[in-house]
């Protein structure tokens, strides 16, 4: 009897347990995956489409799901330690053996070289090139995310990727100057 | 309140924490007067010498300008001008080394001096005291005057302040070692100093200006409290000397005992702090007019033979200073721009002084020995003692050299001054100072990448919403035809237009073409009147039946000597001109109609001209298959089929066009066409071309493909010499297929069916009957065409009869093989064709049913 008592006590428990997480379930969903949104903001955000993914966001989600952090060379080495500190795995470094710092690059066009044919346009993400058929076009330099995209349709090549330009503005105290010594 | 003033007034000072004693080094240069430099031979004058925007140049290489003045004009928000520091000739305009750590070039106005040194017009006012608010900001903006202590902010802005200044504070106090040209310019310019001092009272009405000189500076002290007897509110503070009180917020600290918020402003709690040398440039603005040209200059170190201070003028080389004050170099000398302890040493001494440039000095080894190098921090926490703004240097120290930018803002890095005094501290010679710049820098990059991967992430999103936009746009265009296909009115011209074509069949063979041509341009018209009115348009329909059937007699009476089978010229050209009349009529009863169906006649008649090239194009292919068995005659009789096909097509354009043009206009054109059609082959093929072309270009006008196009155009070229037999067949064919593609979205699957069988059994059948296929075809084109008007609007039908047009031309490996069954028995064909008008019928029934 003791035994019946017991069973009953521990199977109503069961159920209200069980009925208190099923309500929890359905009444504290997670709407989105709220990592993928993490993962998103440590992106450069170059929608370059090096990882293989058409842009940053499809990268974010595949990592959220599962793949590699170390396809994005525009991140560098930073953005595969700050994955892997949020994903909790270990860094590694860059899938295709790119330097650890990239240098930060925007489009520039040979102005009189362009020809107008409107395809770097179409190739760029972020819209930051700007003309018209047969009329020159130009880069805007800061939304320019130096992705490349638009190197490759260039029927005349007129597309340099040069180096961000220094200026008193984003010059940095060379730390490499600073001689130091070991104490032992 | 009243208590703070009260000591304040009294002459009590409230220490910041931290700071240090640094040796002065005062006395190597405060014992002689300020001198003045004679002419260099060359200004190299930086157009941004302060924080803010350039100004906009306003002299060009070549040009000679006068002292004073201005280069530039100020245009954005925060710019300032800078003029000409004496007469001369511009020699260039163009990148010079900047007086910054990183001598980054810089575009600067290279001056060659006259040497005669002419002042432009200078305009002074009588009583400045009388000026108003923005007439005095505006003198102080054109002077150019930007914050002299060091930092070079546009002092018009500060003068500007929107809030509340309760104290105007003067900073005096000089506090790095080395330099004394503030405490000369007090000595020497106390008054000048003074008046500065009133304007910006007069300015800012601030409740008590407090002047804070260290007390190392007993003359100047002693000069600038008889030059402010006169003014109660205008107090000289002796303040202790401890490096680094000159800096704003410990400076405010020191003075009034208020605390700058982090992240905030002196403004923000009612204090203005300005240096004596912009007071002195805003008296010399002020009162006698004159731009910030020039300024004091502490000239020191040991390997300077004469140390002292000079009045320099801007844009002159460090390396004339240095010259004029005797200068022996010792081994890897160093020069650097600023004090000893927030100076920075000069990549090269060609670079021209600016506003913001206090001291150059040009130290020997001894008394300022080069760092050595950095030792491991023993965490003695010296450098927290000497911290003014009660930070952990150590602490930031080691997120910096780790990189951890989070933890440094944790820790308030941005409330760093870099006034130096932890590395001056520092047992380990850590150069603290420069792990925190870089850390700044690094931090502030970082910030803008966010800012800016923020935007491309935008951009990018928006870009893609666009795209699909684009994409969705393009699909809803395809889309909306079969919705708008099923109306009654629709169905209802199909009937008719098979009504027309079964009602024919009994009549000779011959005939069938010119009848054929007559239904088309009946199932124009009708189909252009449906919508008005259906009991009219009956009407009207019937009278043209009459008309075509007498036609049809004539025509019959004429042909009956001729051959059954091939079709003669005289036949061919009746049958052309009597289609032609058909058209214009038709055409006529469009006009008369124009009001409502304008748009729907032009679609129609262009979707009519691509489906007869599409049909040529084809039968051209067919023809090549089938070249070698082509006869002579055959030819002939094609083409006067073509050009009267082509003309009557291009009458059906004009038509459409001339809907909207005059009558007159319109009955010339049809005249002209008409006469045309008795002219000999060539020309006629020509005006078919001509017409084509017109199609083409209506065609274009409405954004075909250029491929598409160019098939075309070619296709009817070279489409004279197709046999016309299979000419026709394959144009049936097409126009089958056109009425299927059309059909599959508009009629119920059975219909489908039943024109497909149709289509199918059309094929063997001789020519006329194919003919009369052609224009059952037609006329669901047409209807077809119509209905997509109704609805749609004209670009999205173009793209319509594209699709149609694609379809048609998948459709074309089939053509070529059904040549080789018109080699049938004309009773075969009979039958089918038989076959085919009963299904006609049928569909009839079932169209009149369903409407």
């Amino acid at each position: 009897m003791t035994l019946f008592y017991a069973l009953i006590a521990l199977g109503s428990l069961a159920l209200i347990f069980g009925l208190i997480l099923g309500f929890a379930a359905v009444r504290f969903r997670v709407q989105s995956n709220p990592i993928v949104e993490q993962i998103d903001t440590i992106l450069p955000q170059t929608q370059c489409g090096q990882c293989g993914y058409p842009g940053c966001r499809p990268y974010a989600e595949a990592i959220a799901n599962g793949d590699e952090i170390n396809k994005c060379p525009p991140g560098g080495e930073s953005t595969v330690k700050k994955l892997a500190d949020l994903m909790g795995v270990e860094a590694k470094p860059l899938a295709g053996g790119e330097q650890a710092e990239p240098v930060k690059t925007v489009a520039y066009i040979r102005e009189d070289e362009c020809i107008g044919c409107t395809k770097c346009i179409q190739a760029c993400p972020v819209d930051a090139i700007v003309g018209a058929t047969r009329q020159m076009h130009t880069v805007l330099i800061d939304e320019c995310t130096g992705c490349d995209l638009c190197v490759e349709p260039c029927p005349v090549d007129c597309i340099d990727m040069l180096p961000i330009e220094q200026t008193k503005q984003n010059w940095k105290w060379q730390l490499n100057t600073i001689e130091i010594t070991q104490v032992d | 309140m009243e208590q703070l003033l009260n000591q304040i007034k009294k002459g009590k000072v409230w220490p910041f924490p931290g700071g240090i004693h640094p040796p002065g080094q005062k006395t190597l240069s405060s014992t002689q007067p300020i001198t003045r430099l004679p002419l260099p031979d060359k200004l190299v004058v930086p157009l941004k010498q302060h924080i803010g925007a350039n100004g906009q140049l306003i002299v060009e290489k070549g040009q000679r300008v006068l002292k004073g003045q201005a280069l530039t004009q100020p245009i954005a928000n925060w710019s300032v001008p800078v003029h000409a520091p004496t007469s001369g000739v511009i020699e260039d305009i163009c990148h010079a080394p900047s007086a910054h750590p990183s001598a980054l070039p810089e575009l600067s106005v290279i001056i060659i001096p006259d040497g005669e040194d002419t002042w432009c017009e200078l305009h002074v006012a009588s009583d400045p005291s009388k000026l108003s608010h923005e007439q005095l900001i505006d003198i102080i903006h054109q002077s150019g005057i930007a914050g002299m202590g060091g930092a070079g902010f546009p002092t018009y802005i500060k003068a500007d302040s929107r809030k509340a200044i309760e104290y105007l504070v003067v900073n005096a106090v000089e506090c790095e070692p080395y330099i004394t040209a503030d405490d000369l310019l007090m000595q020497e310019h106390a008054q000048g100093i003074i008046n500065g001092i009133e304007v910006m009272q007069q300015l800012l009405t601030p409740t008590l200006t407090i002047v804070g000189i260290e007390d190392n500076k007993p003359d100047a002290i002693a000069a600038m409290k008889k030059a402010a007897q006169h003014a109660d509110n205008i107090i000289v503070q002796t303040v202790p000397t401890i490096y680094p009180s000159g800096g704003e917020k410990q400076l405010i600290k020191l003075l009034t005992n208020k605390e700058v918020p982090s992240g905030g402003i002196p403004a923000d709690i009612g204090v203005l702090v300005q240096n004596v040398g912009t007071l002195f440039a805003i008296n010399q603005a002020v009162y006698e007019g004159k731009p910030l040209i020039e300024r004091v200059i502490t000239v020191t170190g040991n390997t300077i033979h004469k140390p002292g201070n000079v009045w320099a003028l801007l844009g002159t080389e460090i390396k004339h200073l240095l010259d004029c004050q005797g200068f022996s170099p010792v081994p890897q000398q160093r020069v650097v721009m600023g004090g000893p302890m927030m100076g920075f040493t000069l990549p090269t001494v060609r670079i021209g002084v600016v506003k913001t440039t206090n001291c150059i000095l040009a130290p020997d080894h001894n008394e300022l020995a080069e760092p050595g190098p950095e030792k491991a921090c023993i965490r003695c926490s010296a450098c927290a003692d000497a911290c003014p703004a009660s930070l952990l240097p150590q602490q930031l120290q080691w997120f910096a050299k780790s990189q951890e930018y989070d933890k440094l803002k944790e820790h308030n890095l941005f409330d760093c001054i870099e006034c130096g005094a932890c590395a001056y501290v520092c047992p380990s010679e850590i150069p603290l100072v420069q792990y925190y710049r870089v850390a700044k820098a690094e931090i502030k990059e970082k910030q803008e990448e966010q800012i800016k991967a923020e935007r491309a992430k935008v951009r990018f999103e928006l870009r893609n919403a666009r795209l699909e936009r684009e994409q969705e746009a393009r699909k809803n265009r395809h889309k909306r035809k079969p919705a708008t296909e099923k109306s009654a009115d629709e169905k209802q011209k199909i009937a008719d237009a098979l009504a027309r074509v079964s009602n024919k069949p009994a009549k000779d063979d011959e005939k069938s073409a010119v009848a054929a041509a007559i239904a088309r341009a009946k199932a124009k018209k009708q189909g252009d009147q449906l919508e008005p009115d259906n009991s009219e348009v009956a009407k009207e329909r019937a009278a043209r039946k009459e008309q075509a059937r007498l036609y049809k007699e004539q025509k019959a009476a004429a042909d009956t000597n001729e051959a059954t089978h091939s079709d003669a010229p005289v036949d061919d050209k009746k049958s052309a001109v009597a289609a032609a009349i058909a058209r214009a009529k038709a055409k006529k009863a469009a006009q008369a109609d124009a009001s409502t169906t304008t748009g729907d006649a032009l679609v129609d008649d262009k979707k009519a001209a691509v489906a007869a090239a599409i049909a040529r194009a084809k039968a051209k292919k067919a023809a090549q298959a089938d070249a070698s068995t082509t006869t002579e005659d055959a030819p002939v009789d094609d083409k006067k089929a073509a050009v009267a096909a082509a003309i009557a097509r291009a009458k059906a354009k004009k038509a459409a066009q001339a809907e909207q043009l005059a009558a007159s206009k319109n009955n010339n054109t049809e005249e002209t066409t008409v006469e045309n059609t008795p002219a000999d082959d060539k020309k006629a093929a020509v005006a078919a071309a001509i017409a084509r072309a017109k199609a083409k270009k209506a065609a274009q006008a409405e954004q075909l493909a250029a491929s598409e196009k160019v098939n075309t155009e070619e296709a009817t070229i070279e489409n004279t010499p197709v046999d016309d037999k299979k000419a026709a067949i394959a144009a049936a064919i097409a126009r089958a297929k056109a009425k299927k593609a059309a059909q599959a979205e508009q009629l119920a699957a059975s219909e489908k069916v039943n024109t497909e069988e149709e289509t199918v059994e059309n094929t063997p059948v001789d020519d006329k009957k194919a003919a009369i296929a052609a224009a059952i075809a037609r006329a669901k084109a047409k209807k077809a065409a119509k209905e997509q008007a109704d609805e749609a609007n004209p670009q999205t039908e173009t793209s319509e009869t594209s699709a149609t047009f694609e379809q048609n031309i998948e459709a074309q490996a089939p053509v070529k093989e059904k040549p080789e069954l018109t080699a049938q028995e004309k009773k075969k064909a009979a039958v089918a064709a038989a076959i085919a008008r009963a299904k006609a019928k049928k569909l009839l029934k079932e169209g009149s049913d369903k409407s």
